[in-house]
């Protein structure tokens, strides 16, 4: 993308003569420099990560989450925007409520990903708002079937097997690849995801960031959880000692 | 002045008014319960508390859902049971679970605690009562409350108490003395023994209530979580039956 939008640029609700919204584009790219998320599929359940960056020693841990709890059974990891996000939440949070309230049990989360969607598409029509600076995965687990879906600012969506988003997207997607995602369990791909996000964190650009990690699966009876302190711990530690090793052999070779 | 003049109603006084025309400024709004369960009852023990109920809906003196739950789980340190209207429970259940979802959504490492929930359900209530449209249930809140095991009820005006045992409906004069001379025998009663009192308490209410059934739910909460114990059967011998005259 060239970036300049010769006076197309101004208004999400008119296309560029070669047929681009490019305040859509520019949303895009904020997502591109925000924490890299990555959510995994696995045979038993899903799981989220995300590599929150730090950018002060003066926050307290654990601030700015950037997995959020939507519903009894559904998470929802993001990049991009914080403050997008949380509306983003607040708004599928709703949607899942209004739907227990008028159908008796929880929203399917293909039909919550529809209506997030639908939201965030909305606001890319419009000369008087702007789109929506986040991704954001969708996970549950439902009738014992594992579900996820991403959304980009656009307001596309797709179900996927892993994804991720972010700055680091590529490195994170390269690594997913190799995984047998369909064959792994949620025990087994919180290790993964943690490794994968300290893999791809650059610590040259970001110094600091906090893992966080959130699953839902049928370990968990359909509900979605943030990972316990002690399996996180245990992640984080496998996670560094993978990258030592890796490092290393990296040693070996020069 | 003679009593006569002095009783004169004035001709636009609204009520008892010699009009014949019928009042059209009025709203009804105290109705009765069509499906309703019976008696809700628990005991405190020594790690934590107990609740029990039967699973019958009864429909008048219809016997006419045989599975419904009246128990219910609304965290990991609490369980709501509740007897009278059925729709009412359910009504105020629905709300309950969303408070609980509502809570996790803010992820501040708090939990809704037993005692927030019984003092909320009693407001809910009175404001009810208050509104002349009362619920027409009774509730009784059990869980955890800091480590400490709590029982309370909510009857459907809103009236509250705690005990140490406790029951609502016929529960409350036939389950009652049972678990009050459990709890005077020995005022910590394990696990066990608590399950034992609730047992023999529900074979009377099935004996003595017409609205009550031989399939129960019992509910355990402990500190490490809640377990309900669905479809349970009562063991019940009616050969004494026989002996009673004047039932047949």
């Amino acid at each position: 993308m060239s970036s300049i939008g010769t006076g197309y640029d101004l208004s999400a609700s008119q296309f560029s003569p070669d047929g681009r919204v490019f305040q859509v584009e520019y949303a895009q790219k904020a997502v591109e420099i925000g924490g890299t998320a990555i959510g995994l599929r696995g045979k038993d359940g899903v799981v989220l990560a995300v590599e929150k960056i730090v950018t002060s020693k003066l926050y307290e841990p654990g601030s700015g989450k950037k997995i959020f709890h939507i519903d009894e059974g559904i998470g929802m990891a993001t990049s991009g925007l914080i403050s997008d996000a949380r509306h983003l939440a607040e708004n599928a949070r709703n949607e899942a409520s209004s739907y227990r309230n008028q159908y008796g049990n929880s929203v399917p989360l293909k039909y919550l990903n529809d209506r997030v969607s639908m939201y965030m598409h909305v606001y890319t029509l419009y000369s008087a708002v702007r789109p929506f600076g986040c991704s954001i995965i969708l996970g549950s687990y439902e009738k014992g079937q594992p579900v996820m879906y991403m959304v980009d600012p656009s307001g596309i969506s797709h179900g996927y097997f892993g994804c991720a988003v972010g700055k680091a997207k590529q490195a994170a997607k390269t690594e997913i690849e190799k995984l047998k995602l369909s064959e792994l369990t949620c025990k087994e791909l919180v290790k993964e995801a943690a490794r994968i996000i300290y893999m791809v964190h650059d610590e040259l650009k970001d110094k600091n960031f906090e893992l966080e990690l959130s699953w839902v699966g049928k370990h968990t009876n359909g509900r979605h959880e943030f990972v316990p302190k002690a399996v996180l711990a245990e992640a984080e530690e496998a996670a560094k000692a993978a990258m030592e090793e890796h490092s290393d052999s990296d040693g070996e070779d020069m | 002045m003679d009593l006569k003049t002095e009783m004169k109603i004035p001709a636009d006084f609204p009520f008892g008014s010699s009009s014949t025309a019928s009042p059209s400024d009025y709203r009804q709004v105290a109705h009765t319960p069509i499906t309703t369960g019976t008696s809700v009852i628990g005991i405190k023990f020594d790690k934590g508390v107990m609740l029990a109920s039967d699973m019958l809906g009864s429909y008048g003196s219809l016997a006419k859902f045989r599975m419904i739950e009246r128990l219910v789980e609304v965290n990991k340190q609490i369980v709501i049971g509740a007897g009278g209207d059925y729709a009412d429970f359910q009504f105020l259940r629905d709300i309950i679970k969303q408070k609980v979802t509502d809570e996790t959504c803010l992820d501040d490492g708090f939990m809704l605690k037993p005692r927030s929930l019984h003092s909320w359900v009693t407001r809910f209530l009175y404001n009810r009562r208050n509104r002349f449209d009362p619920l027409w249930t009774n509730f009784v809140v059990a869980g955890m409350q800091d480590g400490e095991p709590f029982l309370g009820v909510v009857d459907k005006l809103g009236k509250a108490y705690e005990n140490e045992c406790v029951g609502t409906g016929l529960g409350n004069h036939i389950a009652i003395p049972y678990l009050r001379y459990a709890l005077d025998k020995k005022p910590n009663l394990t696990e066990q023994e608590a399950r034992e009192a609730i047992v023999k308490s529900l074979q009377s209410l099935f004996y003595r209530d017409a609205r009550a059934f031989d399939k129960y739910q019992l509910a355990t909460i402990t500190a490490d979580g809640v377990k309900i114990e669905n479809g349970l059967t009562l063991e019940t011998d009616w050969s004494m039956a026989d002996l009673s005259s004047g039932a047949d």
